[in-house]
């Protein structure tokens, strides 16, 4: 059952056309995640779903309820902003009983609460602080305290994590899983960071130029990418050029530059239209360079560059028949040895990881 | 030491600031009754004499009630165009902006006689406190809108959102978290305001009724010699009070620097 | 439809904004635009003592032109303007610089508070003490008698348009020493380090790479002298003379004393036009420091 649905949701600044004819339904209970560049629309789409833009047109139904014309303060949806604004002159006890105070609790109970949300995000015992004084990680949990606190039907998160360092950011996305997890509401996150949304969510919507360009859980979106574009935001690709050479019942058959030919299932082809000239993408884990064995397809290729991580190592290896080089990752393993610069060596590949764009 | 020939110069400078307000309480503690160096003994006579003065005693509240009705006005006036301006994106903003501040690079002389003309020729009305307070909230509101707008941008939008999406109305939000952050600069452009009116006189010495503002009053005792000593104790005694008001002003100007949280660039304007 | 709803969606926020600085502006708009139309427009009237002629003429207008005494009091009012602005700007940026590049951050508040402080001393007293300071046997001249500089009271200092120069550079130093401190804590410090890194010495940086940047900051104050100068009628009628007597005290006059508003009107509007016309002339000259 979807808590949130978006019917046409059309927005624009001016003659700036932000939003796009947005269509989107987001389960109850799900983390959600808004991915894109910079001025893709992810953040508009948040603002509209909590009510601090209007759309220019469509309809936009939380819990079963229009909301057009229910301001943001009626909306069953609580926001942690990017700055987390944080009252700066109230304590982090009053910031976080803030949203609190029109139900006119008794104190006790109201302390109660406080404290059982500050519990919750790990910041027992601070209440009495004043709010100046915290630290980045420190702001983003009292945020989070004064969100939830109000058991909002939604929770939205606009790039709640871009403030913080790598450290605290990599602790701050489990402990935002295992958060969500245990009050088992609506997230929804907007961000840039898709190392971010793959670890953190359920499905994920990637958004370019106020438009959903893939709607997919993690693992499809980084393995079947719809668009040469969406393959290329999540994660890296490997492009290849590629011509149709033979259709088959199970599989067809392409020729692509720098690897000869390949068959490839239908469940790998674009959806809808089809041309004889492809592009198949590659992500550095589909290739791999051969140290045993003679598999049944390997193609020659010089090392041109590498970058040495510790556990893999990226290789920039160039084909024949290709303009510029392809980029593998192998795993570190003593037996084996990182490959030096101008290194000769076979590149072999997974067929069935092959993802064909329409041209 | 660093910047020698600088400090030595700025200090040189400090000292041609500082002359004449030196000089004013010397002469406000000088038995002798010229203004004129050598100095005769130590006396308090003068203060003394200041309590006697009726037209004084009008002058002053006359004056105090001006300032008071000035600094509201310019207050309220303030928050509305620096909060327009900070928060809204409307039509003909540089222009409407650009028109409110023209009385700060305004000769005064000018708002003096053009608001003189229309009270006096064109409407036919009585020179009153009103005309002084009319003229003064002109060009105070500038300066309230200076001081507050820098308070009003300092503030994240995001908090008066977060209010909203918390619960509260935008009247809510507004009064309950933008106006307490903000209040160290009210208080502060309250208290410039007041300062500046009090010690306004070109335009009150054209504007003023028949009641005198306190500059007006001492222009006109600056005429008589032998009254000299006493507007000196006066002096003194009104920038004691500047002073006190002033810090006041500084005062919260910094809380309010403090509360948003932001670092703290100095002084005022 | 989609155009419409784009138009509603505009003016709910301009309307806000609007609705709110609405009463600032109005106040303004009643109380200074139409007083000055109302300037403006009496000064092609005139007056006989009481009644005042509204028939349209350009008389006062001829008269202002062609009487020497209006002529010779602009053409002073522009030139010891001019003058006060230039001392003033003159001995101001070396305190701001130093305040700037020479006072460590937190002490800084400090003395931009000790710079304003003398200013909020009453306008009228301060000049009048500048007036004792000058005076025959005031501060300055019994100063350096004693000390045997000089063995006789000097005159030229005070009565004349040199003691309102220097009552002006008094007054206006904290609205100078301000603009151009806060450009000069606009600029990154490290600017000024590349220029050294590219082989500029001290001097040079400063004129390469200081001074332009605080320019927008020096304009600023300029202006904020200049412009307010020309209205001033205390400090020429306390300290000035009869040869130290400014456009301002002719308004005052012609108002206040000789009953002749139209005539003053019209002195009015010619100063401000002055004024406006030199402020824009400097203006465009230094335009390439203003983007």
């Amino acid at each position: 059952m979807s808590i949130i649905s978006l019917k046409a949701i059309e927005k624009y600044y001016g003659d700036y056309h932000a939003l796009k004819g947005i269509d989107c339904e987001i389960a109850e209970g799900e983390f959600f995640s808004l991915l894109g560049p910079s001025g893709c629309g992810k953040t508009t789409l948040l603002r509209v779903i909590a009510g601090f833009e209007d759309v220019s047109s469509g309809t936009v139904v939380i819990g079963g309820q229009n909301m057009a014309g229910v301001p943001a303060n009626k909306r069953p949806t609580n926001m942690v902003f990017q700055s987390y604004a944080i009252f700066p002159h109230l304590s982090v006890a009053e910031n976080v009983g803030y949203g609190l105070r029109r139900a006119r609790l008794p104190r006790a109970e109201l302390a109660e609460k406080v404290n059982g949300a500050l519990k919750m995000v790990g910041l027992e015992g601070f209440g009495g602080r004043a709010s100046h004084a915290l630290s980045g990680g420190q702001r983003q949990r009292v945020a989070l305290a004064r969100a939830l606190i109000l058991e909002p039907k939604v929770l939205l998160l606009d790039e709640p994590l871009s403030a913080l360092d790598k450290k605290m950011r990599e602790q701050m996305q489990t402990e935002l899983r295992r958060l969500q997890r245990q009050v088992g509401i609506t997230f929804i996150l907007v961000t840039h960071d898709q190392e971010e949304a793959l670890i953190m969510s359920d499905r994920i919507a990637v958004m370019f130029e106020g438009e959903i360009a893939q709607l997919a859980a993690p693992q499809e979106l980084y393995r079947r990418p719809l668009t040469r574009r969406v393959g290329e935001f999540i994660g890296v690709m490997n492009f290849l050029d590629a011509r149709q050479v033979d259709t088959g019942i199970s599989q067809v058959r392409f020729d692509v530059d720098g690897l000869g030919e390949v068959e490839i299932k239908p469940e790998q082809l674009p959806k809808g239209a089809r041309s004889f000239y492809s592009v198949v993408g590659l992500r550095p884990e589909a290739l791999s360079i051969v140290y045993d064995g003679s598999p049944k397809s390997a193609v020659p290729g010089k090392v041109v560059d590498l970058s040495y991580y510790g556990d893999m190592t990226y290789y920039e290896v160039q084909l024949e028949g290709t303009s510029s080089p392809v980029t593998i990752s192998m795993k570190n393993l003593t037996s084996r040895p990182v490959l030096e610069r101008g290194a000769e060596t076979q590149v072999t590949w997974d067929a069935g990881s092959l993802v064909v764009f329409a041209s | 030491m660093k910047g020698g020939w600088l400090r030595i110069y700025a200090i040189g400078y400090l000292v041609f600031l500082y002359l004449p307000v030196v000089l004013l309480p010397m002469f406000a503690f000088n038995e002798g009754t010229v203004i004129a160096f050598p100095l005769k003994g130590f006396t308090t006579e003068w203060f003394v004499q200041l309590a006697g003065i009726e037209a004084l005693h009008g002058a002053l509240l006359n004056s105090v009630f001006i300032a008071l009705v000035t600094a509201s006005l310019s207050v309220i006036f303030g928050i509305c165009a620096a909060r327009a301006s900070t928060r809204f994106r409307f039509p003909f903003k540089g222009p409407i902006m650009g028109a409110i501040m023209v009385p700060l690079v305004l000769p005064e002389i000018i708002v003096a006689v053009s608001l003189l003309v229309v009270v006096v020729q064109v409407l036919d009305l009585p020179l009153s406190a009103w005309t002084v307070i009319a003229g003064h909230t002109l060009i105070c509101t500038p300066f309230a809108i200076a001081i507050l707008s820098s308070a009003f941008q300092g503030l994240d939008q995001s908090l008066e959102e977060a209010a909203v999406d918390l619960g509260e109305t935008r009247w809510g939000a507004f009064k309950n978290i933008i106006l307490p952050l903000v209040s160290p600069g009210i208080v502060a452009s309250f208290l410039i305001c007041f300062t500046i009116s009090l010690d306004e006189f070109i335009i009150a010495f054209f504007l003023t009724g028949a009641e005198p503002t306190l500059p007006v009053y001492i222009w006109s005792q600056l005429r008589f010699p032998t009254k000299i000593p006493a507007v000196m104790a006066l002096g003194t005694l009104m920038l004691v009070a500047s002073l006190i008001i002033l810090s006041v002003a500084e005062y919260y100007r910094r809380r309010g620097v403090e509360r948003v949280g932001g670092k703290d660039s100095g002084g005022f304007l | 439809m989609g155009v419409r709803t784009i138009a509603t969606r505009l003016d709910s926020d301009a309307k806000r904004g609007l609705l709110l600085v609405s009463p600032t502006a109005v106040y303004v708009l009643l109380l200074l635009a139409a007083p000055l139309a109302a300037v403006v427009t009496f000064s092609f009237w005139t007056q006989d003592f009481l009644t005042i002629d509204r028939s349209f003429t350009l008389d006062n207008y001829r008269e202002a032109f062609t009487d020497p005494l209006y002529r010779v009091l602009m053409i002073r009012s522009l030139v010891i303007s001019g003058i006060v602005t230039v001392v003033t700007v003159v001995l101001a940026f070396p305190i701001a610089y130093f305040v700037s590049f020479y006072v460590p951050p937190e002490r800084k508040a400090l003395w931009i508070f000790l710079i304003t402080i003398p200013f909020w001393t009453s306008y009228l007293l301060r000049v009048f003490l500048w007036k004792v300071i000058l005076g025959f046997n005031g501060v300055l001249n019994s100063g350096l008698i004693s000390l045997g500089l000089i063995d006789e009271p000097i005159t030229f200092i005070l009565y004349n348009a040199n003691a309102v120069v220097i009552t002006l550079a008094h007054a206006f130093a904290p609205f100078t020493i301000l603009p151009i401190y806060v450009a000069l804590e606009k600029i990154d410090r490290s600017l000024l380090e590349a220029s050294r890194d590219l082989g500029e010495n001290r001097v040079t940086t400063f004129f390469r790479v200081t001074l332009p940047l605080a320019m927008p900051g020096v304009i600023a104050a300029t202006l904020i002298v200049f412009i307010p100068t020309i209205g001033d009628y205390v400090t020429p009628r306390l300290v000035g003379g009869p040869n130290g007597l400014m456009i301002a005290n002719m308004i005052q006059t012609q108002f206040l004393k000789l009953n002749n508003a139209p005539m003053g009107a019209t002195l009015a509007v010619l100063a401000m036009c002055a004024v406006t016309a030199i402020s824009l002339i400097f203006v465009l000259m230094n335009r390439r420091y203003l983007r």
